[in-house]
């Protein structure tokens, strides 16, 4: 696993990264079709899209906005290398956060309500995700006694075993950040008519296919936090990470969409209490 | 070169309503069920202009929506296309003598393709849309270099009042 070269990891990270997360999206999309009894686009349809959006006229609202999509792709980016190469887990979290947070200052910045609807939701569903995701950082610390996040790797019992209840709250966390019913509301795979795509309203051509390829690389990177849950063997933890996204696609077509209110009193409640649990678990 | 075919292979569909019966619209979002499924030809129905590549417009131009129906169509970025759906679309249909109707869409904007019927199938829809993929395909997107800085109310120019003969 282990390559002696860094560089060579981040250069092959950046490359290969989107086009994992663009099959893994595309797969969805085709599961989420036969799912509802539609044949569904080909599984290199996100391939297409993205290569189409390059092609289109660059419109912009003003150019602010297209700093902030560059931002969240390259803070994105460089979350997913920090995860990946085992650094710092706080680290991690917040620049992963900022990445979040200059996708929701792209949508402020324009003047369309929608877009700003669209972004006053992901602020409340980063306030409903964040605390669990600390809560994991905690966990991991007292379990391997370590913030890095290579310690995962070096443990020799699985993550599963000692941190079961933060496993299923990241797995709403999962749901949140992949954009799944019930917590697509700051925008949405499916309901493109839902308050017209929310945060990426204003964004057209090129500059969507940059938050397209930043939702890749965040695809990869949620792929990964999964793995690390088994992270003693990288075939059960990709497996298990399959079996976790596969779950998400079946909430999508199950669940009806929640408001943003209830989508944070139910992070800070169940899945909040149940990590917490952990913790005190954990202790005792 | 695969990147030269990926408009064809991912038309997003923006759908307005002018002035339609809603006969089309009810064939349109047919489309998109099971039945039909617009998806597997990667075709997405998308309700912002600023995503789309195609313009799929049902129903006859009036007074009042003519500068709608410019404005959605000027917030679309290049190269982009537009299909009229229905005859009420093409000419105005059987409201075409009505004292505030102009005519067909193209009095307003430029239609690449005309889907026939009232209302349209579903299955003429898919074909047109994928007709109008193809003329995507071949537009001509040289020309687009430069970013444009677009104020989100577009103000179009105005459509002549022609007087009808009553």
């Amino acid at each position: 696993m282990i390559t002696p070269n860094p560089t060579f990891q981040i250069a092959l990270l950046i490359l290969l990264a989107p086009f994992f997360g663009a099959l893994i999206a595309g797969l969805d999309r085709k599961i989420t079709a036969r799912m509802q009894g539609r044949i569904g686009p080909p599984v290199l349809q996100p391939f297409y899209d993205v290569m189409k959006l390059l092609r289109k006229e660059p419109i912009v609202v003003n150019r602010i906005q297209v700093v902030y999509a560059f931002l969240h792709l390259a803070f994105m980016a460089l979350s997913l290398i920090l995860l990946v190469l085992g650094q710092d887990s706080l680290m991690f979290l917040f620049v992963f956060a900022f990445s979040t947070l200059a996708l929701v200052l792209g949508g402020m910045c324009v003047r369309s309500p929608y877009s700003r609807i669209g972004s006053q939701r992901e602020i409340m569903l980063m306030v409903a995700y964040e605390p669990v995701l600390i809560v994991l950082m905690i966990g991991m610390y007292l379990v391997n006694g370590s913030f890095l996040l290579a310690s995962p790797i070096a443990a020799a019992r699985p993550m599963l075993f000692t941190l079961p209840l933060i496993f299923i709250a990241v797995l709403v966390v999962l749901a949140i950040k992949l954009q799944k019913s019930p917590f697509d509301l700051a925008t949405s795979h499916h309901a493109h008519q839902e308050i017209i795509k929310g945060l990426t309203i204003e964004y057209a051509g090129p500059y969507l296919a940059i938050l397209e390829i930043a939702h890749f690389y965040e695809i990869a990177l949620l792929f990964y936090l999964i793995m690390l849950f088994w992270a003693s063997s990288l075939l059960i933890g990709a497996l298990l990470a399959c079996a976790a996204f596969f779950l998400m696609i079946i909430a999508d077509n199950v669940f009806a969409r929640l408001t943003s209110i209830w989508t944070f009193r139910f992070m800070w409640t169940g899945a909040l209490i149940l990590s917490l649990t952990n913790i005190l678990w954990l202790y005792l | 070169m695969p990147a030269m075919s990926t408009f064809k292979k991912s038309p997003w569909v923006v759908h307005f309503n002018c002035n339609s019966c809603n006969g089309c619209d009810i064939e349109f979002l047919a489309c998109l069920t099971p039945v039909y499924d617009l998806e597997r030809f990667g075709i997405l129905h998308v309700g912002n202009p600023k995503h789309a590549d195609v313009l799929l417009v049902t129903g006859s131009v009036n007074h009042r929506n003519a500068r709608v129906l410019r404005n959605v169509y000027d917030q679309m970025p290049a190269p982009k296309v537009v299909v009229a759906c229905g005859v009420c679309a093409a000419t105005g249909g059987i409201f075409a003598d009505g004292y505030n109707v102009l005519g067909g869409i193209d009095k307003v904007v430029p239609v690449d393709v005309f889907v026939p019927g009232c209302p349209a199938r579903p299955e003429a829809m898919i074909d047109g849309i994928i007709r109008a993929a193809e003329i995507l395909e071949s537009r001509n997107t040289a020309a687009i270099t430069s970013v444009s800085c677009r104020k989100p109310l577009h103000r179009c120019t105005p459509v002549p009042d022609s007087p009808k003969p009553v």
